[in-house]
């Protein structure tokens, strides 16, 4: 990628967290709290976004961002003050920006009619014209500024003409080429020039480039020497310079000292016609200026009339000398020294009667106050993976180590068992460390949503409120991908199902204003995502008679409350009598438990009619490791999610019934579950273990369907890698994926909910395999 | 001797623009994010031309001139204004603390050591 | 239909040559990563016979194929002195489970006979030519379709 590219991306980057910031920020302002300093961050996240964009050309970006700037200034400097409506207009006005954002990154279009009207409504708000965004469209093309555009290495003669680029509006065309013209400047710096870090020589060095100069000065307007103030100019600067370019050009030199030093630009206004006696006109100038100033002797000699059609830089050298001797000249006066006849100089003198105590330290530990923000640096992220993946097969090293150091038979006590466990310990330890790099605050997503809300709202006439917590709950990178989409849909279902309409809500005593809530925690090596609405509450009634009139359910059957509520899940269900845009695009909630199961993680509705409902997810931390309970199976090594596993029992005889010509039962306590040979299943074997002489492990599927699982023996309980079956093979039906044991062999993840859904009837398909493989 | 330029500016695109700008263009560049890190840098590290942002956090780019002027060793280094403001109240403001000149954003490349030249020794 | 593995054939090109049975086969040396001793496989539930099962290569979990039996050359009876050539095909790297390996040949595109009409379909669909060196008859075997396709087995 070529650098500017880089920066780019950088930039749709850096876009991405101010717009978040800007939002965040909006939202809190909403709930009545603002400071200065908030709104001057919101100011620099929108300005920064503008500035970017002026340098990649975003036009319609800049334009946006410029009338929303110019609003924010007028808060900023209390001109516009911060109430309810214009938070409302700035947070709609934070939408179409990052639009506008998101088309400049895609190379594609905001939406400009709503773009206008958003534009439009900023503008009201602080009486700026709608020609505003114009203006600063000629910002960006630079017409106030003109480039000083010239070849600055020492070597190659000015340039005799302008560069075309550079814009002189003041200008008028000449007829015919450029003529060279004769100017004489006059120039006397004063103190605040030096104050600024300009310096004589270097506005001199500027107007050589322009063309042939000759320089003379002047004393005449220095004082005694007791009068002298070391930091004031005195000396009186004359140029003669012959050049083709324009005044505005020359004036351009002391643009940045305009205001600090007098100045005079005068043509000599000779012949300008044709080609000019370049020499005459010096000789003319040089006669016309310095009679003028020599009312007394010159102090020094100042160099002698260049005109040579090279540029030559000695001039411009004893010009820096002569500063230089100057400044000597008054660190000398300082020491206390006299040198009676030596001009002073026009510098800015060293450390002359300037209070200067205050030091950066002071000035630092005055802007202190802001919190320090936690050090960070980006990393690629396939460096992480790559790191993740190395400590992954250290893990699976050491492992393999330990088991080999156990088959040698060492005792516990022996220096190298305990030297391996230290070794366990710290592997682990840089397990979870590792881990914790691709941790990341949900906040990401969770900053997504406020926008959602509001479109949502609008879109249905319902008033809602959205309401965070814990968004600082960290969770792997991929998780939190892939949370965007199941939270979303949940979100809009809360709106559009969930909360009643307004005038339902105000009839049943409830505030206009419904609430949403949207919030993380940890829960036991889990995260928790909760999405609450204080709506109507699942309508059982409709439910159900829904699945039935959709033959999802017989007509006569017989439910609890948390299996009707559970039929949302169900796919193909929709209770919205109309399909509205919201929610009901064919994605239903059988599609969010789907994502969220492939993910390892279930989710579960409780519900309270006329209170609301409550989606719950849980998911694993990350996706790179997993508890699992170790299992034999066949010869076969399996690894049971724990999460699954509720609890492990060793069958009795009498718990285990035959039910059809192959099914078989085990009664726990007063229920009868499916028992399921694994080894069958997997197509291991063909012949079902005697359940007594194996173990069976009860597990819960997504959506609470349980079962008991038929296996040899239990191994043990251990964290694994998870290693993915498709990115050599494919998914295999059964299993979730595989990891690498201790003796470096891998094993297979069963993947529980497809387990339990298998039909059994179905036959196994390479028995004969596993014979020879075994 | 390369020149070094201290560049503070907040915004990571603009820190990358003028590194690539700067770099390309033979100077040493040093960076900082706001004017508060910038007063650390320059401790370290003197710079012969200062580029400042004016809208930061922490500092501002009118609180880093003013103290960046304060220090004796500093009085004389040319500090740019780099900045999208282009009304001369900025500007005269920026030059009251101190400012040496200023950078009108967008800049381009030529534009900026065009500048930097010209203030530079 | 044109096969990338003949068109990427270079003028000259260097092809690693192995034995299934009495049969010698062989395929581009570029698309081979390593050669490995036989390891015993964890067999892998409902999959297609050839598919002996995974192996760790390194972390990586990587698929087994009998390349007999891909080649309806009846399965194979693995011992320690089995080979398996790790390949890379596309975007996924797979081990081919073979009889030994021979030879590493330097051949150039015209030395590469057609495939005679003789061969039964699932022949024709893995060998894309037949090489004549020193009396020896080689199959140019082609990668691309020895995992099993995944739509059509899922179907």
């Amino acid at each position: 990628m070529d650098p500017l590219a880089a920066i780019k991306v950088t930039f749709f980057q850096e876009c991405e967290e101010q717009l978040a910031e800007l939002e965040s920020g909006l939202l809190v302002m909403q709930d009545g709290a603002h400071d200065d300093e908030m709104i001057n961050a919101l100011f620099r996240a929108v300005h920064s976004i503008k500035g970017g964009a002026g340098t990649f050309g975003l036009e319609a970006l800049v334009r946006f961002a410029h009338v929303f700037e110019t609003v924010l200034d007028e808060m900023r400097s209390g001109k516009l003050p911060v109430d309810g409506n214009v938070v409302a207009i700035m947070l709609r006005a934070a939408d179409m920006l990052a639009d506008h954002v998101r088309a400049a990154r895609d190379d594609g279009t905001a939406d400009e009619e709503r773009s206008r009207a958003i534009a439009g409504e900023l503008a009201n708000l602080c009486g700026i014209s709608a020609d505003g965004p114009d203006e600063v469209v000629e910002e960006i093309e630079g017409l106030d500024f003109v480039p000083v555009a010239f070849a600055f290495d020492d070597t190659p003669p000015p340039a005799p003409e302008p560069e075309p680029e550079i814009a002189m509006p003041a200008a008028a065309a000449e007829p015919e080429g450029p003529p060279r013209e004769t100017w004489t400047i006059t120039f006397k710096p004063r103190a605040a020039l030096y104050a600024s870090g300009n310096e004589t020589a270097f506005l001199l060095r500027e107007l050589q480039r322009l063309g042939d100069m000759d320089v003379t000065v002047s004393a005449a307007a220095l004082p005694l020497l007791q009068d002298l103030d070391p930091e004031e100019g005195y000396l009186v600067w004359t140029v003669s310079l012959v050049t083709a370019a324009e005044e505005t050009a020359i004036r351009e030199v002391f643009e940045f000292v305009d205001g600090d030093c007098d100045i005079e630009v005068k043509s000599a206004r000779a012949d300008a016609s044709g080609a000019l006696d370049v020499h005459a006109l010096i000789a003319m100038a040089t006669a016309a200026g310095a009679p003028a100033e020599a009312r007394e002797p010159s102090p020094a000699p100042m160099p002698a009339a260049a005109t040579a059609p090279e540029p030559d830089n000695s001039d411009l050298m004893e010009i820096i000398k002569f500063i230089d001797d100057a400044k000597a000249a008054v660190a000398a006066e300082e020491k206390g020294e006299i040198a009676p006849s030596l001009p002073a100089a026009d510098m800015a003198a060293p450390a002359a009667k300037a209070a200067v105590g205050q030091s950066a330290a002071a000035a630092q530990g005055g802007a202190g106050g802001a919190p320090q923000a936690g050090q960070t640096i980006r990393v690629d992220l396939e460096r992480v993976d790559r790191l993740i993946d190395l400590v992954g097969e250290l893990v699976i090293n050491q492992a393999m180590l330990a088991q080999r150091v156990a088959e040698c038979g060492l005792a516990r006590s022996s220096s190298v068992a305990i030297g391996l466990d230290d070794l366990e310990h710290l592997t682990r330890e840089i397990q979870d460390s590792v881990m914790a790099i691709r941790a990341q605050p949900v906040k990401s997503v969770f900053q997504r949503m406020p926008r959602l809300v509001r479109e949502v709202a609008a879109m249905v006439g319902k008033q809602v409120r959205l309401v965070t917590e814990g968004e600082g709950t960290e969770v792997d990178k991929t998780v939190i991908e892939r949370l965007t989409d199941p939270i979303t849909h949940m979100i809009r279902n809360a709106i559009d199902h969930g909360l009643e309409k307004t005038e339902d809500r105000v009839a049943r005593g409830k505030p206009a204003e419904g609430t949403v809530r949207l919030a993380a925690l940890h829960r036991s090596g889990r995260i928790v995502i909760e999405v609450s609405d204080d709506g109507a509450g699942i309508n059982r009634e409709r439910v159900k008679n829904s699945a039935i009139s959709k033959g999802l359910i017989p007509a006569n059957a017989d439910l609890s409350d948390e299996e009707i509520d559970n039929l949302i899940f169900m796919p193909g269900f929709s209770t919205a009598a109309t399909v509205s845009d919201i929610s009901g695009r064919g994605v239903g909630m059988d599609v969010v438990k789907r994502s969220i199961q492939a993910l390892g993680g279930r989710i579960t509705i409780a519900s309270e009619p006329g209170r609301g409902s409550t989606f719950t997810l849980s998911l694993p931390l990350t996706l790179a490791v997993l508890d699992g309970m170790v299992v034999s199976v066949c010869g076969q090594t399996l690894v049971a999610p724990l999460t699954g596993v509720v609890e492990t029992l060793q069958p009795k005889a009498s718990d285990v019934r035959s039910l059809g010509p192959n099914g078989t039962v085990i009664q726990i306590r007063e229920t009868y579950l499916p028992l399921i040979d694994v080894g069958v299943q997997l197509g291991y074997r063909d012949t079902p273990l005697l359940p007594t002489s194996g173990v069976a492990l009860l597990v819960e599927g997504e959506g609470g369907a349980r079962a008991a699982l038929l296996v040899d023996t239990i191994q043990g309980q251990r964290q694994v890698v998870i290693k993915s079956l498709e990115a050599n093979y494919r998914k295999v039906p059964g299993i979730a994926g595989a990891t690498i044991l201790g003796d470096g062999r891998v094993a297979l993840i069963l993947d529980v909910d497809s387990v339990l859904s298998a039909k059994v009837t179905e036959p196994p398909r390479n028995q004969t395999l596993l014979a020879a493989a075994g | 001797m390369s020149k070094t330029v201290l560049t503070v500016d907040d915004s990571r695109t603009m820190r990358d623009m003028l590194m690539l700008a700067l770099s390309d263009a033979g100077f040493r560049v040093v960076q900082a994010v706001d004017g508060v890190h910038g007063l650390e840098v320059l401790n370290g590290e003197p710079p012969d031309v200062i580029v400042t942002d004016i809208n930061m956090p922490r500092l501002d780019g009118f609180g880093f001139i003013e103290a960046v002027r304060k220090d004796n060793r500093f009085r004389a280094v040319p500090i740019l204004v780099l900045t999208t403001e282009s009304d001369q109240a900025k500007k005269d403001r920026a030059r009251q603390a101190g400012a040496t000149g200023w950078i009108v954003k967008p800049f381009d490349a030529t534009k900026l050591v065009a500048v930097i030249r010209r203030v530079a020794a | 239909m044109t096969d990338p593995s003949i068109n990427q054939m270079a003028d000259r090109s260097e092809l690693i040559s192995f034995r299934i049975g009495a049969q010698e086969f062989c395929v581009d040396i570029m698309s081979v990563r390593e050669i490995r001793g036989w390891a015993p496989a964890t067999p892998l539930p409902q999959s297609p016979g050839f598919i002996r099962g995974v192996i760790n290569l390194r972390g990586a979990v990587l698929p087994i194929v009998d390349l007999a039996a891909r080649l309806g050359l009846g399965f194979t009876e693995p011992t320690a002195r089995h080979v398996i050539i790790v390949a890379r095909i596309g975007n996924q790297v797979v081990g081919l489970l073979v009889d030994a390996v021979c030879d590493i040949l330097t051949v150039t595109k015209d030395t590469l006979q057609p495939t005679p009409d003789v061969a039964c379909e699932m022949t024709k669909a893995f060998v894309k030519g037949l090489l004549a060196i020193d009396g020896r008859m080689i199959s140019l075997i082609s990668l691309t379709d020895v995992l099993p396709d995944a739509e059509l087995e899922a179907a």
